[in-house]
C-alpha cells in the first residue's frame, strides 16, 4: 500500500460538505420511509465503527478484537444517561419529536459515551499493546468477553435481559453527521506528519522508534481515538434501535466490523467507509439467509483474497472513477 | 576546550545473554564532529554494542554518558530525541510510504502542533507542515533525492534506499550519527560514492559519526579514527595507520601466522 501525501479533497471541505450532507438528510427525512432511513443510520452507525477501527487495525497495523465491546460500554452509558439520569436532573426534556435546542442535549450524551469508551480504550490499551500481533488479539478477545460477561451479569442495566425502552434519538443528522465527523478527524490525522507516525509504527516498530517516534503512545492513542468513535456508535445504535442487550455486542460483532476494515483496504478510510455501506445493505438483503451471514462473510474475505490479493474495495473502486491521476501503486 | 568534551562516553560496558558474554568492558569515547569506524571481525560485538548505545539493549554493566547525561537503559526514542540517530545494516523504510514522507517522520519528535492541533488543521499546523516539507526537501536536494521525493521508498534503488536512511536520521537534527554497516552490498563505485557522502554529511552538518563497517577500504579510507572489536573486547584503538600496524588486529583478522609474517617482514 502507498499512501500519497495529498488527496483529491481538502479534509475541512469534506467535513463541510459533508455535515451539510446530514442536515439536508435530516430535513428530507419527512420524504424518506422510515426502512430506508433505518438502514441509511445503520449504515452510518457502520462507517463510524469501521472507520475507527481502520486506524487501529490499517494505520496502526494493531489487530483488535475487541471494537463491539467498546461499542457496548458507549451503548450502555448513553442509555443510562438518557434513561435515568437526564430524567432525573431535567425533567422537563421531551426528545421526541421535541425542538432542535433539546435535540441538541443528545450531543454531550454521545461525547460523554465516546469519553467512557475511549477510558476502557485505555485501561486495555495501556497494558496489552506492549503485546505483538497474536498476543494482543488474544487479549482484546478476553476483555471484549470480559465486558459482554460483566453486563450479562449486572441487573442494574437488565442483565441478559438487556435494556429496553431507550428514546429513539438517533435520527439521519446524529447518524451521518457522526459517520462524517469520524471520517474527517481519521483522514484529517493521517494527512499530516503526525498521522504518519501511526503508518511508521505499522510498517516497522524498530525504526521508528529510533527516529525519535514513541511507539507506545502512539499505539495507546490509536486505540483510544478508536474507541472512542466505537463509544459514540453505541451510543448512536441504543438510541436507533431502543433496545440493547450484552448479546448484540459479541465477538461476532467486531469480527462484522473486521470485515468491513479488511474490504475496504486496511488503512484506506474511504474505501472502508464504502465498504461499511455494502456490508449494511447485504445485511438486509440476507436478512432472510441471517444465520448464514457469518459464512457469506467468510467466502466474500477468501473470494478477495484469491482474486484481489493486496488490493481492497479502494483502489478498485478509484479505478471506476477517472479521476484524471494514475491509481497509486498497490503493495 | 569545550570541543574536548566527549559526545559520547561508554565505561566498561558489559552486555552478556545467560552464559554468553557478548560484550565485556568496552570503553570509549566519541568528540564532538569526530568520524570515528568500529571494525572487527564477525561476532566480534559491534552489533551488540550498536544495540547498547542506541537503547535497543540495555548493558548488564557499565554505563553510557550522552553529553554528559547517562542514557543506558533508555527506550530508543529517548536516546534518538536526546541527538543521536542511526541507520541499520538491513535497510528499514517505512515501505507504505513515499520518499518524502520517510523523511517527515523524523519531524514527528519534535512537532509543535498535537493531535488537537493536527485535527483542526488551523494556521499555525498548515505553517508548521509547510516548514516540514522545506526543510524534509531541502535534505532531499542535498542528497540528490528530490527528484524521487513522491516515490514509495522501495521503488529506489539499493544505494538511493541506503542514502535514503541517512536522510531519515539527519533529519532527526543528531549531533551522533551512528551508521550500521552502511558499505553492505554495495559495488565499488557505490562504496566510493558513499565515502565522498559520509565525509560531506560530517563537513556539512557537523555531525559526530560512528560508522561501523567491515569493509577496510570504506573504513580506512575516511575514518580519523578506529576502534577495533574482538571477541566482546576493545582490542585496539588508534589511527587508521597505527591500527594497521597492530600485530594484534592482523592476528584477530588473518590469524597468529599471519600476523608473525607481517612482523617479520
Amino acid at each position: 500500500m502507498y499512501h500519497s501525501s495529498k488527496g483529491w479533497l481538502n479534509p475541512r471541505v469534506g467535513l463541510a460538505l459533508g455535515l451539510a450532507l446530514a442536515v439536508i438528510l435530516q430535513l428530507c427525512s419527512g420524504w424518506i420511509d422510515s426502512y430506508t432511513s433505518q438502514v441509511l443510520i445503520f449504515a452510518a452507525i457502520n462507517v463510524t465503527l469501521a472507520v475507527s477501527l481502520n486506524l487501529v487495525m490499517g494505520e496502526t497495523g494493531q489487530f483488535s478484537l475487541c471494537h463491539a465491546a467498546f461499542m457496548a460500554v458507549g451503548a450502555y452509558a448513553s442509555a443510562l444517561l438518557t434513561g435515568r439520569a437526564l430524567p432525573a436532573m431535567l425533567p422537563q426534556l421531551t426528545w421526541t419529536g421535541g425542538s432542535w435546542a433539546s435535540q441538541l442535549t443528545f450531543l454531550p450524551v454521545l461525547v460523554i459515551a465516546g469519553l467512557v469508551a475511549a477510558f476502557a480504550g485505555l485501561i486495555v490499551g495501556g497494558p496489552s499493546l506492549r503485546l505483538r500481533g497474536d498476543y494482543l488479539a488474544m487479549v482484546t478477545l478476553g476483555f471484549g468477553e470480559i465486558i459482554r460477561v460483566l453486563l450479562q451479569n449486572t441487573n442494574a442495566v437488565g442483565g441478559a435481559r438487556g435494556m429496553e425502552g431507550i428514546l429513539p434519538v438517533t435520527n439521519l443528522f446524529w447518524g451521518v453527521g457522526t459517520a462524517v465527523v469520524t471520517l474527517y478527524t481519521i483522514i484529517s490525522l493521517i494527512r499530516s506528519t503526525y498521522g504518519r507516525g501511526f503508518l511508521a509504527v505499522r510498517d516497522d516498530e524498530i525504526a521508528a522508534a529510533a527516529m525519535g517516534i514513541d511507539t507506545t503512545k502512539f499505539k495507546v492513542t490509536a486505540f483510544i481515538i478508536g474507541a472512542f468513535f466505537a463509544g459514540v456508535a453505541g451510543a448512536l445504535y441504543a438510541h436507533a434501535v431502543e433496545f440493547i442487550s450484552p448479546e448484540g455486542f459479541n465477538f461476532l460483532r467486531s469480527f462484522e466490523i473486521i470485515v468491513m476494515v479488511i474490504l475496504g483496504g486496511l488503512g484506506r478510510p474511504v474505501g472502508v467507509a464504502i465498504a461499511a455501506i455494502l456490508i449494511t445493505l447485504l445485511n438486509e438483503w440476507l436478512r432472510d439467509l441471517s444465520q448464514y451471514r457469518m459464512v457469506v462473510y467468510a467466502l466474500i474475505i477468501i473470494l478477495f483474497m484469491i482474486l484481489r490479493p493486496g488490493e481492497h474495495l479502494g483502489p478498485f473502486f478509484r479505478r471506476l472513477i477517472p479521476t484524471g491521476k494514475k491509481a497509486p501503486i498497490a503493495s | 576546550m569545550n570541543e574536548e568534551i566527549s559526545l559520547l562516553v561508554a565505561k566498561n560496558c558489559s552486555l552478556r545473554f545467560g552464559g554468553i558474554a557478548a560484550l565485556t568492558n568496552v570503553s570509549l569515547q566519541i568528540k564532538n564532529g569526530e568520524l570515528v569506524g568500529l571494525i572487527g571481525p564477525n561476532g566480534a560485538g559491534k552489533t551488540s554494542l550498536f544495540n547498547i548505545l542506541t537503547g535497543v539493549y540495555r548493558p548488564t554493566e557499565g554505563q553510557i554518558l550522552f553529553e554528559g547525561s547517562p542514557i543506558e537503559g533508555l527506550p530508543p526514542h529517548r536516546i534518538s530525541n536526546l541527538g543521536m540517530a542511526r541507520t541499520f545494516q538491513n535497510i528499514r523504510l517505512f515501505s507504505s510510504l513515499d520518499v518524502r514522507m520517510n523523511v517527515r517522520t523524523s519531524f514527528i519528535a519534535r512537532l509543535r502542533n498535537g493531535l488537537v492541533h493536527t485535527v483542526r488543521r488551523g494556521r499555525s499546523f498548515r505553517t508548521e507542515e509547510e516548514e516540514i516539507h522545506e526543510e524534509g526537501h531541502r535534505l532531499l536536494a542535498f542528497f540528490g533525492l528530490e527528484e524521487a521525493a513522491a516515490q514509495p521508498s522501495r521503488s529506489l534503488a539499493y544505494g538511493d534506499q541506503r542514502r535514503l536512511e541517512i536522510v531519515r536520521a539527519l533529519a532527526t537534527r543528531p549531533r551522533l550519527l551512528l551508521l550500521d554497516e552502511p558499505a553492505a552490498g554495495m559495488n565499488p563505485t557505490e562504496k566510493e560514492e558513499l565515502k565522498r557522502l559520509i565525509v560531506q554529511v560530517r563537513s556539512e552538518f557537523g555531525t559526530a559519526i560512528l560508522l561501523v563497517e567491515h569493509d577496510m577500504k570504506v573504513v580506512m579510507g575516511i575514518c580519523e579514527r578506529l576502534i577495533v572489536l574482538d571477541q566482546g573486547r576493545v582490542l585496539s584503538q588508534g589511527t587508521p595507520t597505527e591500527v594497521r600496524a597492530d600485530r594484534k588486529v592482523i592476528a584477530a583478522y588473518l590469524g597468529e601466522s599471519h600476523a608473525q609474517e607481517v612482523t617479520h617482514e
